[in-house]
């Protein structure tokens, strides 16, 4: 176990190093340094003076992945790619094309994205089992076409309708929660209520749709007929038997998604003006900050690949048949 | 001639989705082992009626890939000289609707505007009123006659529609209807949806979308039907237009991606060994970078080049669609990685299969045996993956657009009307018009690709044929 573990870190590496090079080709060699820094400064009315000093500012005058310049090893870290780009391993995100150092950043904003992202899930986990085990129970009666004709028609709603729907309903309307904002400590949990119920809320037609699917495939097996001719009462039977085996493939889904609860949710964070990493990533997407994107994007993959560990981690922890070698 | 056609690239693509889908179609025509699972998407009444609901949508997403530019009238000297502005059929079909833009907002079937302004009585008084509408609701005299005026109009164009749907029942009858058989027996069979196929519904559904056309059409000559937005265009117009950038959205992801998801997808499960190796890898880091994230790096890329080679792009028009093709191209490489690993999963187990064995032990090459033997077992799975994706793609619009990466701000698409509605949500009294009319629209697409798209992967997908 400790080996494979090891071996699918080490595996991770070269990984990492590939979506290292993608975002370095995206960003450098589409468009020189110089190219970011007429967009940044205006691309009508800019001196050659202000780009060199805005290249120089934020470490892009040097070359991009060879420095003849210098003497020894410099040759090779005194270079964009390096600065910019191995750094990134050590998780030395360097500073932002603001200024700001991203590092202290993103530790400051992946406390308020867990807030609302971790409520989500668990919530968003408990309700979908709760729903999807209600159609499960009453298979094949109105109550169950009705639930999944509904489950269709709620995945066919974009998510932004379900926020502003949300915020004018319950903040605008009934004036229950603040419609946006964010504070510390006891404080946040009124600013936390409503993006954890519409983010729960957006989420339950697909899952519920799918989790169904799952409790069908095993209520239809052998052992829940034994389950049954044993004598044991219908719900019995589905908490039991079938809710423990159910809980293997809807498991080992959604953990691959508990890393990158860390950087939180783009949408609901933007809509209630919380200070999160997906709040931080919009806005630099909007400020055209690429620092700060290329950090994401380094972060986000080392955060899915660590769930894809987990994933075959718990695969070996619910299901004693899966062996891992 | 009095017109230059244009050829935008997304254009192109479309058409030649078009040819595609048209060869594909002509080819399962005459095969009956494909015949058979769409027999039984057609025997799904839910199915055929979001059919008939989907091809509607592709009708004006179609009428709006025709673009050409007008020729410009008194100043040719000697040669033609056509205008800057790139239209297309729908924009001619619905040139109505874009001629009466009003100065701001307006609420739907409003004939005065949403904001007070003070207007000058030619006695010298300043009155601060609601002014009247420059084109909606002009024709009528009195405030009070307005809801007489639109429910003359309605029933008028229901009428009207109903009218069609009568003729088109009719002529569907005729031909209908057996040797010798009564008409009273042809329509008791209708009536009672006898047969396979569910004409009835496709017949309703057919029923319920021209009058509702013809009611959209007859009533948005005289009213802004869904509203006008902060600049005074007219809402409903601009939904229409919203169709085709959906659409595009949707269906040319699928098609850019294809063909590498199919061909790395069958090579990596049929070679193995070093192939497979690199492709999975390949596959593993562009899925390992979370989609937003990889989409806004490209696309935030791709703005630099646009901004630093402005020369490369003649008109707004080509500059918006070079971006929303980069989209897709983008959104595709960030889906072709699920289908790749079905593809590889699937060619796994097929390999060891008999007939391929013989296939390879018959001297066939290594192409063939992929592209005969293999290819014609996956296309299910091809297939189910290209309808299930599509709703999720049309939704993932609306996202991209207010994250700030979709499609260009200018270009018309359901995710900017809904990021402009936030702002407008919170105004007073509320301006809620362009959300619902974006909801409306997309819902109604989404909806109908979400029904049609499990029919289709409840016949085709084998695990769940009976």
């Amino acid at each position: 176990m400790i080996g494979y573990i090891i071996r699918r870190v080490l595996y991770a590496i070269p990984i990492l190093i590939g979506v290292n090079l993608l975002t370095f080709a995206l960003f450098f060699f589409v468009n020189s340094p110089d190219d970011m820094a007429r967009l940044h400064l205006g691309v009508k009315r800019v001196t050659p003076e202000a780009i060199v000093k805005w290249k120089e500012d934020r470490g892009y005058n040097k070359p991009l992945l060879y420095n003849a310049a210098n003497a020894g090893a410099d040759k090779l870290t005194d270079t964009i790619f390096f600065r910019h780009s191995v750094k990134l391993f050590a998780f030395d995100f360097g500073r932002s094309d603001q200024g700001r150092d991203i590092g202290y950043d993103i530790y400051q904003r992946m406390w308020p994205s867990l807030a609302i992202a971790l409520p989500v899930f668990l919530v968003g986990i408990l309700v979908h089992i709760t729903f999807s085990m209600l159609l499960a129970f009453f298979r094949g009666t109105y109550l169950d076409t009705a639930g999944v004709v509904l489950c269709v028609i709620m995945m066919s709603i974009s998510a932004l309708f379900y926020v502003i729907l949300g915020q004018y309903l319950v903040s605008m309307l009934l004036r229950l929660v603040p419609i946006s904002g964010y504070d510390v400590g006891m404080e946040a949990v009124k600013f936390l209520i409503l993006p954890v119920i519409v983010g729960v809320v957006g989420g339950v037609g697909a899952s519920t749709r799918l989790y169904r699917t799952f409790f069908l495939e095993e209520i239809g097996k052998d052992y829940v007929r034994t389950a049954r001719a044993k004598g044991l009462s219908e719900l019995r039977v589905l908490f039991r038997h079938v809710l423990k085996n159910a809980m293997i493939p809807i498991l080992t889904g959604v953990v691959v998604v508990i890393p990158l609860l860390f950087t939180g949710s783009l949408i609901l964070e933007s809509f209630f003006a919380v200070p999160g990493l997906g709040s931080y990533t919009i806005d630099a997407i909007h400020s055209q900050d690429f620092a700060i994107v290329r950090a994401m994007v380094f972060l986000g993959s080392v955060l899915y690949i660590a769930g894809l560990i987990l994933t075959d981690i718990t695969y070996t922890l619910v299901d004693p048949r899966v062996r891992l070698e | 001639m009095p017109f230059q056609l244009v050829f935008l690239l997304t254009d192109v693509l479309i058409y030649v989705l078009l040819a595609a889908l048209i060869a594909f179609g002509l080819y399962t025509a005459h095969h009956e082992h494909l015949r058979v699972p769409w027999r039984q998407v057609a025997r799904r009444p839910m199915a055929m009626a979001s059919l008939v609901i989907l091809l509607v949508y592709v009708a004006v997403g179609l009428m709006d890939s025709v673009h050409y530019r007008p020729l410009l009238e008194g100043q040719n000297r000697g040669e033609a000289v056509y205008s800057n502005e790139v239209l297309s059929l729908l924009d001619k079909a619905t040139k109505p609707l874009r001629a009466r833009a009003e100065k701001t907002y307006s609420a739907p079937f409003a004939m005065q505007a949403y904001s007070m302004e003070t207007a000058e009585y030619p006695d010298g008084r300043h009155v601060r009123e609601y002014p009247r509408l420059l084109h909606g609701g002009a024709h009528v005299q009195e405030a009070g006659e307005r809801v007489g005026d639109i429910m003359l109009r309605v029933g008028a164009a229901t009428l009207a529609g109903f009218g069609i749907w009568l003729l088109i029942v009719a002529s569907f009858l005729l031909f209908w209807r057996r040797h010798a058989e009564s008409w009273m027996l042809t329509i008791r069979r209708l009536v009672r949806g006898e047969g396979d196929f569910p004409r009835r519904t496709v017949l309703v559904t057919v029923g319920v979308l021209i009058v509702l056309t013809a009611n959209a059409a007859y009533l948005s000559l005289y009213y802004h039907i869904f509203g006008t937005d902060q600049v005074g265009q007219d809402v409903f117009h601009k939904s229409l237009k919203s169709v085709r950038t959906g659409l595009v959205i949707g269906t040319l992801t699928t098609l850019v991606m294809l063909p590498f998801a199919a061909l790395f997808g069958i090579m990596a499960g049929y070679f193995r060994g070093w192939v497979d190796d690199v492709i999975q890898y390949v596959y593993t880091t562009l899925s390992s970078i979370p989609g937003v994230l990889l989409i806004a790096a490209a696309i935030l890329s791709l703005q630099v080049y646009v901004a630093n080679h402005a020369e490369l792009f003649d008109s707004a028009t080509a500059r918006a669609d070079i971006r929303l093709l980069i989209l897709c191209l983008i959104l595709g490489v960030t889906s072709w990685t699920s289908l790749c690993r079905l593809l590889r999963g699937e060619t796994l187990k097929l390999r060891e299969v008999d007939y391929i064995q013989a296939a390879r032990a018959l001297g066939a090459s290594h192409v063939a045996v992929m592209a005969r033997h293999i290819l014609p077992n996956v296309m299910h799975i091809i297939l189910i993956t290209v309808v299930l994706d599509f709703s999720g793609l049309v939704l993932a619009e609306a996202v991209l657009s207010y994250v700030g990466v979709g499609v260009d701000p200018t270009m018309d698409s359901w995710g900017n009307m809904i990021v402009s509605a936030r702002l407008e949500m919170a105004r007073e009294p509320l301006v809620w018009w362009s959300l619902a009319s974006a909801f409306v629209f997309m819902f109604g697409l989404v909806l109908a690709a979400n029904l049609f798209s499990d029919a289709v992967r409840d016949a085709f997908d084998p695990r769940l044929r009976k």
